[in-house]
């Protein structure tokens, strides 16, 4: 002690005051250290002279006493790779048996591109998820979905793979890649998280069976508001199945009803491409939440989604969807293990969509093409049976949502309860009489067009979770489709979970 | 005008004054009230979790995003308690400074010694956490090294009030030396004595104070409890002798109940976060109720 103050008494003679200070600062986290490893000794001290020493409950691997390093977590158990440049894996595989009266499961009473599609078995999807931190800048996220169609074929979806910025400055964050659009909160949604074994109706009609989901970028900002205050801007190409009411041939499944007819009477075949920045997909969304007591959350939304469709040969036709929506939860404050709680969520959409002129004597033989003289099978005609028929063009206003309820009423156990409402205005083209030409100088008549006619759904179901890693849910709807009758569908539901789990967003 | 200027001017100090302040978010109320000993008025705190609510189980609301991107450094367990919500709102809080690895990201778990560390890993055991049993704060011991963690950590966040980081964890510490040594020789007659919970959640309490903890009411960690599984456990208590069950407050009360009167056991609403039972509002507090109320339930039987 003597020499480090002779040490300092040097020091101050030789060098600059501020020196000094720095090794009296020194010398004092020295001393603080020896303070902290004497405190450590009494511990130690403490333990043995305790009853039960806490080292007597320690297992005997050299892990234990290493410091708590980060290496390996129950939610994250398979990492690959080394150093920083690792991924966590994980794994949900989602299934369901059950049937139902309808003879169009797939596509007809399930919009959903991974609902339950037929009597007996589906693979709803097996989906892998590798996430990671790519450096200190970005974070990277992959699904890949594997799963088997209706026919048993086998099919891998590229659903999500995205790099995202960790802390730009501003409040903003960027995501690109492969994304699911920030559209209402079911379609942002991995399948896995919904209350309920199928999609929504009106996701599935507007937004597509597999949800509106495409390459591009999506830029959010933070406001600085004092509640919770996003804006989001997504930009995405517009083609594809997986933007159905877009640069898309009509929808992923062909359409609904027994009759595959194509959206709005007419084929959409005019993907014109991309010629402008116009002809992208734009997703604006704004959300905000408010803790409305210690016990009650509240999250408010609304969208929009922005698009060139194909319809017609104008090129010009878009398509416009709105939507707003709302979720609320209550959990009491002594809640265990997320239980009991209440959560009410809806979603209403509003979708325009601009239907291009279309003629259906499209090779100018009077639809003749095999020379009966009559209109082929297969083309629609106008209420003579006799002519192709000639469509203007017009823009037709769809709306719809759902609502739900969930009711955690006990640990592991949640009912739910959910009502689905589409419908589309009645159009010109739908008021016109139109036949579909049987091919021999006949026709069955043409009312409304079954992807947008009313149509509702009740649906309660039953969820037992064994624990945060697997569940077993069982679920009936009612279904009643206007023109094509009422069905009945019960499905059970079982899915598992392995390896790394990021924890949900509320 | 000038009495206008003068408290426009106070204004401004206050506000700049308050601006001066860490803002520091930490998970969970225990290791808030021991920030709070550390901080004094040199720290702005705000916890996440309810001190009624179960820590596994904290809803990830977009209202704590908005708190973790306005912090300037965010206090956790590190023990992967908070996995279940943490790692979603870090995400979208969007703030550098409590990124893993920044002088802002404050693990509490750094030089303790962690309990229950796996030696394999398998969820067929239920929830477990590999970094050892994450329930470390309620031993007096453990509060001691975080507060001494602590100052370290808030002095390099605010070099110029490090002395009274220092001073503050000190008195805390030296607070806790002098409670220790009552509440050891409070629950010494106890020693060796029989005490049920719901979760596996005081391991370290135990050890501290010399009580045996390896009966729980839940058959594995986050499991609920089966008919089954209690029928074991009323006759082991009633083999064993052990006459005390305790309940945190987010735990199935009504369940230990029914183990109690089967077994003429009395149950004891014990709570890990200050605020979770009624006047314990600060660590000491809190410390002082549970060696109080188990002594006295020891007592009785």
């Amino acid at each position: 002690m003597a020499g480090v103050t002779v040490l300092i008494a040097s020091a101050v003679g030789a060098r600059e005051t501020n020196e000094v200070e720095q090794l009296q600062r020194e010398l004092r986290e020295l001393r603080e250290r020896m303070q902290s490893l004497e405190e450590k000794l009494n511990y130690a001290a403490t333990n043995t002279a305790s009853p039960a020493p806490l080292e007597t409950n320690r297992p005997t691997s050299a892990s234990a006493s290493a410091p708590p390093t980060k290496v390996w977590s129950p939610s994250d158990p398979l990492r690959v790779g080394r150093g920083s440049a690792y991924a966590d894996i994980g794994l949900v595989g989602t299934f369901a048996a059950g049937g139902s009266t309808a003879k169009d499961i797939e596509a007809g009473t399930q919009l959903g591109g991974h609902d339950p599609n037929q009597n007996g078995f589906t693979v709803q999807g097996v989906e892998m998820n590798l996430q990671g931190a790519v450096d200190p800048y970005l974070r990277g996220n992959a699904n890949l979905l594997f799963s088997v169609d209706s026919g048993g074929e086998s099919f891998v979806e590229l659903e999500e793979a995205w790099l995202e910025t960790v802390s730009l400055p501003g409040n903003f964050q960027i995501r690109a890649g492969q994304i699911l659009s920030e559209f209402g909160r079911v379609n942002a949604q991995h399948p896995h998280t919904w209350g309920f074994v199928d999609s929504p109706l009106v996701n599935g009609r507007f937004l597509g069976a597999d949800g509106l989901r495409n390459p591009g970028a999506r830029l959010s900002w933070l406001a600085p508001t004092p509640f919770y205050s996003e804006l989001m801007l997504g930009i995405q190409n517009s083609q594809g199945e997986t933007a159905a009411s877009f640069r898309s041939h009509g929808h992923a499944h062909g359409g609904e009803g027994e009759e595959r007819l194509p959206f709005g009477y007419r084929h959409a075949e005019n993907d014109r491409g991309v010629r402008h920045v116009t002809d992208l997909l734009f997703t604006p969304r704004y959300a905000m939440s408010f803790d409305l007591t210690d016990e009650q959350t509240l999250v408010m939304g609304a969208s929009g989604a922005f698009g060139p469709n194909a319809s017609g040969s104008s090129g010009d036709t878009v398509t416009q969807i709105y939507g707003v929506d709302l979720y609320w939860k209550w959990k009491p404050s002594n809640a265990h293990a997320g239980f009991p709680f209440v959560s009410f969520q809806t979603e209403v959409m509003l979708r325009r969509y601009k239907l291009g002129a279309f003629d259906w004597d499209e090779n100018g033989n009077g639809g003749d093409n095999d020379g009966d003289g009559f209109v082929d099978a297969g083309i629609i005609t106008d209420a003579t049976g006799l002519t192709p028929a000639v469509l203007a063009p017009e823009t037709v206003t769809d709306y719809g949502g759902y609502a739900q309820l969930l009711y955690g009423f006990r640990q592991g156990w949640v009912a739910g309860l959910r009502f689905d409402y589409v419908t589309g205005e009645r159009a010109t083209y739908e008021r016109a009489g139109l036949l579909l030409a049987d091919g021999n100088g006949g026709g069955s008549s043409l009312g409304r067009d079954p992807q947008r006619n009313e149509r509702w759904r009740l649906t309660p179901n039953l969820t037992w979770y064994p624990t945060e890693f697997s569940k077993i849910r069982l679920q009936y709807n009612y279904d009643d489709r206007r023109d094509l009758g009422r069905d009945h569908s019960v499905w059970l539901q079982f899915e598992f979970l392995l390896g790394a789990h990021a924890a949900h967003k509320f | 005008m000038k009495t206008k200027c003068l408290l426009f001017l106070a204004a401004l100090l206050m506000a700049t004054a308050v601006q001066a302040k860490l803002n520091i978010v930490v998970t969970t109320p225990d290791l808030a009230s021991i920030a709070k000993e550390v901080g004094g008025d040199k720290v702005e705190i705000t916890t996440l979790a309810r001190p009624t609510e179960d820590p596994h189980f904290v809803d990830a609301k977009p209202s704590f995003i908005v708190k973790l991107n306005r912090a300037d450094a965010l206090i956790e367990g590190g023990a992967d308690l908070e996995i279940g919500w943490l790692p979603s709102l870090l995400t979208g809080a969007r703030n550098d400074k409590i990124q893993s690895g920044q002088p802002g990201r404050i693990l509490c778990n750094e030089g303790v010694s962690m309990l229950e560390v796996p030696t394999t890993l398998t969820r067929a055991e239920g929830d477990i956490h590999p970094l050892g049993n994450p329930h470390y704060v309620v031993d007096p011991v453990n509060a001691k090294i975080i507060a001494t963690h602590l100052a370290d950590a808030f002095a390099k966040l605010d070099s110029g009030s490090a002395e009274m980081y220092r001073a503050n964890a000190k008195k805390f510490t030296d607070a806790l030396d002098g409670k220790l040594a009552e509440w050891v020789a409070k629950l010494a007659p106890f020693k060796g004595a029989k005490v049920v919970s719901y979760h596996k959640s005081w391991p370290y309490f135990a050890a501290r104070y010399g009580l045996v903890m390896d009966i729980f009411l839940e058959p594995k960690p986050g499991i609920p409890p089966s008919p089954a599984h209690l029928a074991s456990v009323i006759a082991r208590m009633k083999e064993e002798n052990a006459r005390v069950i305790i309940v945190d407050p987010y735990l199935n009360r009504k369940t230990a109940e029914t183990v109690a009167r089967s077994t003429d056991a009395t149950v004891v609403d014990v709570a890990q976060m200050p605020g979770g039972v009624k006047g314990a509002d600060s660590y000491i507090a809190l410390e002082d109720y549970l060696v109080n109320s188990l002594a006295a339930a020891l007592q009785k039987k």
